[in-house]
């Protein structure tokens, strides 16, 4: 069983109480109608297989009902962190240690700009 | 131009005369309610018919309106549970954008309204779940220990203090459990899954001698 730290309600809980919903970080093609057939089949319907840093998106069902991101190593499933939509993973394939706190900073100070992240 | 609050909002219960049945109503008929003895080291207790009510919307506008309203502040840490000062009134942190109120039956209308007065133009939702939900209270020494075995979620008072509310597994339904006093629990269930869980209660109950104020 994974004890998951939700970061809405900012405390572990039990995995039976969220829902994994795929791969995260899925950007819908601005101009659908502009794709082609192999682009959008890509969107819809082909997912990432890692081995080892993936980043996931789950929802807390039973609790706040919101969904939000885990980094996890599908090898030794360790998750390594938790975070809201709309922000930026710290571990990532390239970054399996973690990106730098400098760094981090600066990805959430361009995210924060973004219109509609900050409610 | 229509008035926006009267078009939004309508009275569940316009005629407190009709004759209503508690969520657990059958359950008594067909499954009984042990009465309490010396030897209950926990009792049961609903509380039906309150007036529950979901508020969505932005913490600052529902914490203005709730205080006018209500004299309430809204919880902003997640896992809040606010009582006024006569301990019958209650909010809860559901979600970042999400409170449960619950009031004594009958006020939850006048409420809802007053609400939406003081909400004016601003962005928010609020829905009358009365119907669909019940209370159940547990009290006494076994009251934790009935819900350990019934919950995942760390019921400890280092984890769980007076004053807190969360969203959980409960038996295989779901359930919010909620602490308002050192001795007392409180569960809010689905109308629909409230026989299920009167009946859990009771099985799980047994060894500590569950009784049941109906």
């Amino acid at each position: 069983m994974f004890h998951i730290y939700c970061p809405y309600c900012e405390e572990l809980r039990e995995e039976e109480e969220f829902h994994p919903k795929g791969q995260a970080h899925i950007a819908r093609p601005v101009d659908p109608e502009a794709c082609s057939d192999e682009e959008w089949g890509d969107y819809l319907f082909f997912r990432d297989n890692p081995r080892g840093i993936h980043h996931e998106l789950w929802v807390h069902a039973v609790g706040c009902r919101k969904f939000f991101n885990i980094t996890r190593n599908t090898v030794s499933y360790e998750i390594l962190e938790t975070y809201r939509m709309g922000e930026q993973p710290r571990f990532t394939a390239g970054h399996p240690e973690g990106k730098p706190a400098e760094q981090v900073a600066a990805e959430a100070e361009a995210v924060s700009r973004q219109e509609g992240v900050k409610a | 131009m229509s008035d926006p609050v009267a078009t939004t909002a309508f009275d569940t219960r316009p005629d407190t005369s009709v004759p209503t049945e508690s969520p657990l109503a059958w359950s008594y008929h067909e499954t009984g309610c042990p009465g309490v003895s010396q030897k209950s080291r926990v009792v049961l207790r609903e509380r039906a018919m309150l007036g529950h009510l979901i508020l969505r919307g932005g913490a600052i506008a529902l914490d203005e309106a709730l205080r006018e309203v209500l004299g309430l502040a809204l919880p902003a840490r997640p896992g809040g549970l606010n009582h006024d000062s006569e301990g019958v009134r209650s909010i809860q942190w559901l979600s970042p954008d999400e409170w449960l109120v619950i009031v004594p039956g009958g006020e939850a209308f006048a409420l809802e309204q007053r609400l939406r007065n003081a909400l004016g133009g601003a962005h928010y939702a609020i829905v009358d779940v009365s119907g669909g939900q019940t209370l159940i209270e547990l009290e006494g020494e076994a009251a934790r220990e009935l819900l350990m075995k019934s919950t995942p979620y760390d019921v400890h008072p280092a984890n769980f203090p007076v004053g807190k509310g969360v969203t959980t597994v409960f038996a295989k339904a779901t359930a919010i459990v909620r602490r308002p006093t050192e001795d007392r629990w409180e569960l809010v269930v689905r109308r629909s899954f409230a026989d299920y869980c009167y009946r859990w209660l009771l099985d799980a109950g047994e060894e500590y001698g569950v009784g049941v104020e109906a």
